[in-house]
């Protein structure tokens, strides 16, 4: 394989289950893909999906009681050599080394992911001295820099506020400035702009794309909202109950999709290009609890094109149709 | 019924309607500043269409929504609601007459999982309001929540379970059954949709289009997502720090909008379609605070077509076009961008 095609971040067959009293949840089972270096990657799919779990995973910081229980996550470092985040020990150095290092981190609520008691600078130059050899004020420096990188006024003023001090879309943008403060070859951005208003979501957006083209980093993007995806992604993961069920590039999974949830989940997004007051496809059903997963397909219960004694009973592997085209599918085998 | 003379008929009519929250500092508890949440807000319903309200947060769009149930007194202006015949103004209505004006007009709510008392069973829940103002005895009210269960597509079966029994699309069309549960007129949702997911969101949106055609309902929509208003609405008015900009019918809204800030939040929309990633209006700045408006026109300072006018003087809501108000020195010059109409 050469060597600048070669991915990032490599996901194969990645299974974390929460073990409960109540019954184990496989939040996912058995996701594989490929974070190409510099490229925007959209993980979609509804709740329960299981795509936040698989960004904890990456991250090895997966809540109690749940744990990785098969499969690789192989990072390529910056010296070319690769790691398996998988068999890594979460609260060792390697690990927390590359965690806010290599692989920087945007949660959804920027209000609850930063401390209210510790200012705004105090968690970025944190962040910063845990990474880099360098003097509390050399740190400073860089936070400001850091700040004023992701369009936030003053920053030699701002660095000292607290979160609640911020509007949502300047917390967001301070997120972001923690996150890229250690220079990370890949940002995980988790619903990133869900909690913000459209303008300001249009502004992150961008924000985004402008960090990305500088820095050349890639982006992991996870969301629910397709419209983000077909704004930011070069290539999509869809997930259902914790598999993938498809992807390829974002032409093709919004210009020809393959997988009968894609297709139905695409036609009914309300567009705000229709006409007004039109009934919208709607997919029968709802999503199962993790609990009562159905056997076979997890999709079958709900889709149009199940077929009886195949769906239900088996569970369809992820087929490569080429070019990088994965679906997992009966129809397609 | 005769459809085609009602239709026309205004239901609500907001005139010059104002919500003011004080400040209050210290140990006294003076008053030192106000927080503008509605200032000076009118507009009008008909019978039996789809008003939605949008803006971003804190725009004072579910305040308006709650002054018109009067789950808040407003501070200044009428709210006149047309009932049997008589034009009664619920901004000042005496409490006495409250609870009639409650039947005729009910809310759904935003969360599906805060919204419902987890204690109680769907008999309970969807009977309350008819308990409440006293309708029927205990076998009518059973079987109007047999009824009112069937209408949203839940089974009757189901109404001695508990609320978390069912998925957030189930709960929402719980809150929707006991919304029209005493049959009111005006529906006020307050983005009934927005904590649905994707799949879930088209079926609550169908089911309302639906209930509205059955039952004649009036809609007031309060929502911040376009794509789903566009959906749902005849006429959509947009609102920016406590003030409508603008007011006009769905399509010509989205088509032709005439507000700045009406041009730029259709700009911002993300589009489900790789082939058409446009290049976005990017607002400067941050909304302004309601607590401190700029002076003149609320929008100016991140308007990239404000004048001294703009910042001066703050603009009248003028009708431009039959049925297309807007709130803008400038609305009759500018040629602004809405959104093409797909062929699909």
């Amino acid at each position: 394989m050469p060597t600048d095609a070669r991915p990032l971040l490599s996901v194969r067959n990645l299974k974390t289950s929460f073990f409960q009293d109540e019954g184990t949840t496989k939040a996912v089972d058995g996701a594989s893909f490929d974070v190409a270096p510099g490229k925007t990657l959209g993980i979609v799919g509804e709740s329960g999906c299981g795509k936040s779990v698989t960004a904890q995973s990456i991250l090895r910081i997966v809540d109690r009681p749940g744990r990785i229980v098969e499969g690789e996550i192989v990072l390529t470092r910056t010296d070319g050599s690769q790691v398996d985040l998988a068999r890594l020990d979460p609260n060792g150095a390697e690990m927390r080394s590359i965690r806010g290092g290599e692989i920087g981190l945007v949660f959804q609520e920027p209000m609850t992911s930063f401390s209210p008691v510790h200012s705004i600078g105090a968690q970025l130059i944190e962040a910063i001295m845990l990474h880099n050899a360098v003097s509390s004020k050399e740190a400073r420096r860089r936070g400001i820099e850091a700040l004023r990188s992701v369009g936030i006024p003053k920053p030699e003023r701002r660095i000292d506020e607290y979160s609640f001090e911020l509007s949502g879309g300047l917390r967001q943008r301070a997120m972001i400035a923690v996150a890229l403060s250690c220079d990370p070859r890949l940002l995980i951005a988790d619903e990133p702009t869900t909690a913000l208003d459209v303008t300001t979501q249009a502004q992150i957006l961008d924000l985004l794309r402008k960090l990305q083209r500088e820095r050349g980093m890639a982006i992991m993007l996870i969301t629910h909202n397709l419209g983000v995806v077909a704004e930011m992604a070069d290539d999509v993961v869809v997930m259902y109950l914790g598999r993938v069920v498809e992807q390829g590039s974002v032409d093709e999974i919004f210009h020809d999709p393959k997988h009968p949830y894609t297709k139905a989940l695409l036609q009914s997004i309300p567009s705000i290009e229709s006409v007004p007051r039109l009934r919208l496809a709607t997919i029968s059903g709802s999503i199962p609890h993790p609990f009562n997963r159905p056997a076979g397909c997890p999709f079958h219960p709900r889709c149009a094109a199940a077929m009886a004694g195949r769906c239900d009973k088996d569970v369809p592997r992820l087929q490569e149709l080429g070019n990088g085209r994965r679906v997992s599918c009966f129809l397609y085998q | 019924m005769n459809n085609a003379a009602s239709r026309k008929s205004v239901l609500l009519d907001v005139k010059g309607l104002k919500k003011y929250f004080p400040i209050r500092r210290g140990l006294l508890q003076k008053t030192v500043g106000l927080v503008k949440a509605v200032d000076d807000v009118s507009f009008f319903l008909n019978q039996g269409e789809t008003l939605s309200l949008v803006g971003e947060s804190g725009c004072g769009k579910t305040t308006t929504a709650r002054c018109i149930l009067r789950a808040i007194t407003p501070t200044a202006g009428q709210i006149l609601l047309l009932d049997d015949g008589e034009v009664l103004d619920v901004a000042t209505a005496p409490t006495s007459r409250l609870a009639s004006l409650r039947r005729q007009m009910q809310m759904i709510f935003q969360d599906p999982f805060s919204s419902l008392n987890p204690r109680m069973t769907l008999l309970d829940i969807v009977g309350e309001p008819l308990l409440v103002h006293g309708v029927g005895n205990v076998q009518e009210r059973t079987d109007r929540v047999v009824e009112m269960l069937r209408l949203v597509g839940l089974r009757p079966e189901y109404m001695r379970r508990y609320p978390h029994a069912f998925s957030g699309g189930q709960r929402q069309r719980i809150g929707i059954a006991r919304a029209l549960a005493l049959n009111p007129r005006l529906v006020v949702a307050d983005e009934p949709v927005s904590a649905l997911d994707v799949s879930v969101q088209a079926q609550i949106l169908n089911l309302l289009l639906e209930l509205q055609e059955r039952l004649g309902l009036t809609y007031l929509f309060v929502a911040h997502d376009l794509s789903v208003v566009k959906h749902i609405s005849e006429r959509v008015a947009v609102m920016y720090v406590g003030r409508i900009v603008e007011t006009a019918p769905t399509e010509d809204l989205f088509a032709s909008p005439k507000h700045p800030y009406t041009e730029a939040l259709l700009s911002a929309v993300p589009i489900p379609d790789p082939r058409l990633r446009a290049d976005r209006i990017i607002l400067q700045g941050e909304v302004a605070d309601p607590a401190n408006t700029p002076p003149g026109c609320h929008f100016h300072p991140r308007c990239k077509y404000a004048q001294a006018i703009c910042r001066e003087k703050a603009p009248a809501l003028e009708e431009i076009a039959p049925d297309h108000f807007v709130s803008c020195h400038r609305a009759r010059e500018l040629s602004l961008r809405g959104v093409a109409r797909s062929t699909a």
